[in-house]
């Protein structure tokens, strides 16, 4: 990781497409999606804490909380936001299974969903249990996001 | 019907599973200022002084506001709370001073170095605190200070911030006359909304006088209206837009960043300001949901028949009333649960406490009143030595009984319960409430408890819908209540469509609400949304028809009798080879020679609440909202005698929705609310230490409900019971399903535990803590 101690340009690839964008040392990778530069709002700030997961993206193909991981961190690593989401399966099983009401944690459990269908351990009902646990829903009873996540990774078999 | 009743999928369902949905912290103008709450670190205590110099060094800190710039009171009952702590501060996390910076660092490390000094208070931490005779009070000035919205009785000189009663038939002689009594003591800590969001709200005062509002609410509308009274404007100037809503559950129905972000607004000549809760501030500095302490007495004959019903509530408020005094007020309501009960006496109080003040939250004060009443009636059960589910169908309250505050019901306000008990011994496989053993130490035992809710909502509540026609013959549907994830717009696109004869996708439905253009609706709350927007829905489509219909009549030289629609197309009945496309009639008609009537079509529709009245301050009598959903709810645990650990194995709602509009989204509301209420009931609470600081205020301490915690399995089933007043016959279905589960959870483990478990959160600790007390 490159130190620096003022803000400086950051290259970052973000749905496969090259950034650049003007960070401060201690800025989040949260903050800088959802800056005016970027515009990724679909990364949600829940709590900021690391608790939540509603920021979750993915850095290098696993997901992580955009909360917690410093910009200057992930240059010159892959980011993917649920905007670079382009009709993946997991998104129609969330449509079909209802796993969502009001939305605002719907894009870091897609990212993890996602991520778990690309998983080697994708059929092991107690890892994704594990995996989803990161996150919090507070609408739904879980059950539909569970379905909607197993249906994708096995259709993936 | 063809729409009506199917499960289309919410409206903006594509754009919340592509990061599209855009909701208030989304949308943001370029330059917007920030402006940062600085919490009290004392929960009682004099205010000395407020050192501000530090903080205003820093570069971009652009205004400090603190208690003695405000000189307003809020409330929407009773005015008591400042929006920043004056002279004193009353809880843990009280904001005491904003400041406003040009960007969100500067704010929060100016916040950081404003430094309170203050002269502590004896602590008010509990209700038992608040009523000893020589408590500390948490507000001097109770009983003095304006009423919003009466009624509201607070007790001077005391931490009493109202009382509410109610009485029906002779309690004493009734009590006297019981065969069979039990008392239930209940104790439920202050809970919070979690909504995943958190509250956040943006205002700017435009050079024309107008200001512009952009918030979580639930309750645009009433923003609008309180920010006109706290700062003498007319409420025309003020312009609330709430996006799409992050989760509410009660918690974003009160008026709390709001008022704070007008103050950072003015403070900086009107630029836009945001004021957005970290979570931590979500929890300790905005509204929590109320605790309380409740002592239950039933009384009956040795048949099992309640007679009598004497019951105290003492609702922990915290440090400023907000709603309390029509939460009070819908409790003691529906004080008895669905149950036909004679005689009823009912004292509710709401106790000011040094905890963080509360407002409505999902059920508004149904769910700790139904936990008391049916820990109750489990007890009344075993002391009967009765089956659990026949003593609440033996006592269900039917049409022609009355309400304990002497509202009369019917078949069609009030929802069918004994059927409800019926399908639910078949849903969960009913055995009777019997501890039943299946391997060493472990055993299975199933609990069941039954709720009724109504809307406690204003008499004067209104609503209303307007209709606009595209120039293709689709149809615009605006609305004035928020979407905050039960579909609420979605519903209200389905009962235009089916009135209209069109394809849902031919409705567009305004996602936002704007209170400039959008028809004034009361808040998304009470689950009365449906209801109240439907019939305005129902009468804006019946006017467009109407309008349809007479320009048609006046092309086709008909009479409008002899016209009927479908398929986008006025048709004449016995002819339908006869007919106008809607397009052709939506701006107007265009004749073949040019010439051309009527011009755009719009159709206006309106709702207000009928025959709701404020119950009687002495007697407690009136009619508290239009109808009464029912229901009931079971789970099934499977408990560890040596660790006292348990698993949730199933959890069952069977709920009279009156005609299910949409069954994924109904199924899904309950799925939710069960596992939302069986989160409270397992997991959740606040908890202050011995000087009144908040300790939980982050998702690692508050814990909710995770991924694989809930049930192995969740049941629904819906009867239809139709309440012939509302659009399509649809009750109120949106809170319910919080209400009992968690009464239900708690009558299951004392069965199985042998031990009454009267308190929540019930955790395995919990457990083994009340045996060894017993």
């Amino acid at each position: 990781m490159r130190e620096f101690t003022q803000p400086e340009q950051v290259s970052l690839t973000i749905n496969n497409e090259p950034r650049t964008v003007v960070a401060y040392p201690g800025e989040t990778l949260l903050y800088t999606l959802r800056g005016d530069s970027l515009g990724l709002t679909g990364a949600k700030p829940g709590c900021e804490n690391g608790d939540c997961g509603a920021c979750t993206v993915l850095v290098d193909g696993v997901p992580v909380k955009s909360c917690l991981v410093l910009t200057a961190e992930v240059e010159d690593h892959h980011i993917t936001t649920v905007e670079g989401l382009r009709e993946a399966p997991i998104q129609k099983a969330f449509l079909d299974h209802m796993a969502f009401q009001c939305g605002y944690c719907t894009s870091g459990f897609l990212m993890l969903g996602h991520a778990l269908s690309q998983h080697v351990d994708r059929a092991d009902e107690g890892r994704r249990t594990e995996w989803l646990r990161s996150n919090i829903c507070r609408c739904t009873s879980y059950q539909e996001i569970a379905d909607a996540v197993t249906e994708t990774c096995s259709s993936l078999e | 019907m063809n729409i009506i009743g199917t499960s289309v999928p919410r409206k903006e369902a594509p754009n919340k599973v592509t990061g599209r949905a855009r909701y208030t912290n989304d949308i943001n103008v370029p330059g917007t200022f920030h402006a940062v709450m600085v919490p009290a670190h004392q929960a009682h205590a004099q205010i000395v002084s407020i050192d501000v110099d530090e903080a205003k060094k820093v570069p971009g800190v652009k205004a400090i506001i603190t208690g003695d710039d405000v000189s307003i009171l809020c409330g929407d009952v009773t005015e008591d709370r400042p929006p920043l702590a004056k002279d004193k501060v009353r809880y843990w996390g009280e904001p005491i001073a904003l400041v406003v910076a040009r960007n969100e660092a500067a704010a929060r490390r100016a916040a950081s170095l404003i430094k309170g000094r203050y002269k502590s208070l004896p602590v008010v931490n509990s209700i038992a605190d608040a009523l000893d005779k020589k408590a500390p009070l948490v507000h001097e000035k109770n009983g003095s200070y304006t009423v919003a919205t009466p009624p509201v009785t607070p007790k001077k000189s005391s931490n009493i911030a109202d009382e509410a009663n109610v009485t029906k038939g002779d309690m004493d002689k009734a009590w006297k006359a019981s065969d069979v009594k039990v008392k239930v003591h209940i104790s439920l800590p202050q809970i919070d909304h979690a909504a995943m969001e958190p509250r956040i709200a943006k205002a700017e005062i435009l050079a024309d006088g107008r200001v512009l509002i952009h918030a979580s609410t639930q309750a645009p509308f009433e923003v609008q209206k309180l920010l006109a009274k706290y700062f003498k404007l007319n409420p025309g100037q003020i312009n609330v837009t709430a996006p799409l809503v992050g989760g509410a559950f009660g918690g974003k129905a009160g008026v709390q960043l709001e008022v704070l972000a007008y103050l950072a607004s003015k403070a900086v000549d009107g630029q836009m300001v945001k004021i957005v809760n970290t979570r931590e501030d979500d929890l300790a500095t905005s509204p929590l949901g109320m605790g309380l302490e409740a002592d239950i007495a039933l009384g009956a004959s040795k048949d099992g028949r309640i007679q009598a019903a004497d019951m105290r509530f003492f609702m922990d408020i915290g440090a400023y009333t907000d709603s309390a005094p029509r939460i009070a007020r819908a409790i003691a309501a529906q004080c008895t649960g669905p149950y036909a009960v004679a005689n009823v006496h009912t004292d509710v109080y709401c106790v000011y406490t040094n905890h963080t003040y509360t407002t409505a939250w999902r059920g508004f004060g149904h769910m700790p009143m139904t936990f008391a009443v049916e820990r109750a009636m489990d007890e009344l059960a075993e002391a009967l030595k009765m089956d659990p589910m026949d003593l609440r169908e033996l006592n269900a309250i039917r049409p022609d009984d009355i309400t304990p505050t002497k509202a009369r019901l019917t078949r069609s306000n009030l929802g069918d319960l004994p059927k409800a008990l019926t399908h639910m011994r078949q849903l969960i496989g009913w055995n009777g409430g019997r501890v039943e053993a299946v391997a060493e130490g472990k055993v299975r035992v199933q609990g069941v408890a039954a709720f009724w809710k109504t809307s406690s909502s204003p008499p004067n509540a209104v609503s209303g819908a307007l209709i606009t026609m595209n120039s293709d013959g689709s149809v615009n549907l605006s609305i004035g209540a928020v979407e905050c994830g039960p579909g609420t717009k979605t519903t209200a696109a389905q009962i235009l469509a089916e009135k209209l004869r069109i394809p849902l996708d031919r409705v567009f439905i305004h996602e936002d609400v704007n209170t400039q253009v959008d028809p004034e609706h009361w808040k998304t709350v009470a689950s009365l949304s449906t209801y109240m927007v439907g019939r305005a829905v129902l009468d804006a489509a019946n006017d467009l028809i109407t309008q349809l219909m007479a320009l048609a009549a006046a092309v086709l030289k008909c009479s409008p009798d002899d016209l009927d629609y479908g398929d986008e197309k006025i048709f004449v009945r016995d002819d339908p080879s006869i007919y106008l496309d809607f397009k052709d009639l939506a701006l107007g008609y265009k004749y073949k020679e040019g010439d051309s009537i009527g011009g755009q079509l719009m159709g206006r529709g309106k709702f207000m609440i009928r025959h709701l009245n404020l119950l009687d301050q002495h007697t407690g009598h009136g009619r508290p909202g239009p109808a009464w959903t029912v229901g009931v709810q079971a789970v099934e645990v499977e408990y560890d005698q040596n660790t006292h650990q348990y698993r949730l194995l199933k959890a069952a709602t069977v709920m009279d929705a009156g005609k299910v509009l949409n069954p994924a989204i109904a199924s899904g509301q309950v799925m939710g609310g069960m596992n939302m209420g069986l989160g409270v009931a397992s997991r959740e609470g606040i908890f202050y230490d011995t000087e009144g600081r908040f300790l939980n205020h982050q998702f690692r301490l508050y814990k909710v409900m995770r991924m694989g915690e809930q049930p192995k399995q969740y049941l629904v089933e819906f009867i239809e019971t139709p309440q012939v007043d509302s659009a399509y016959g649809a009750r109120p279905i949106g809170e319910h399903a919080v209400l009992a589960i968690g009464a239900a959870l708690a009558n299951a483990l004392s069965r199985a535990a042998n031990v009454s478990l009267n308190t929540l959160p019930i955790t395995p600790e919990t457990i083994w803590r009340e045996r060894r007390a017993h």
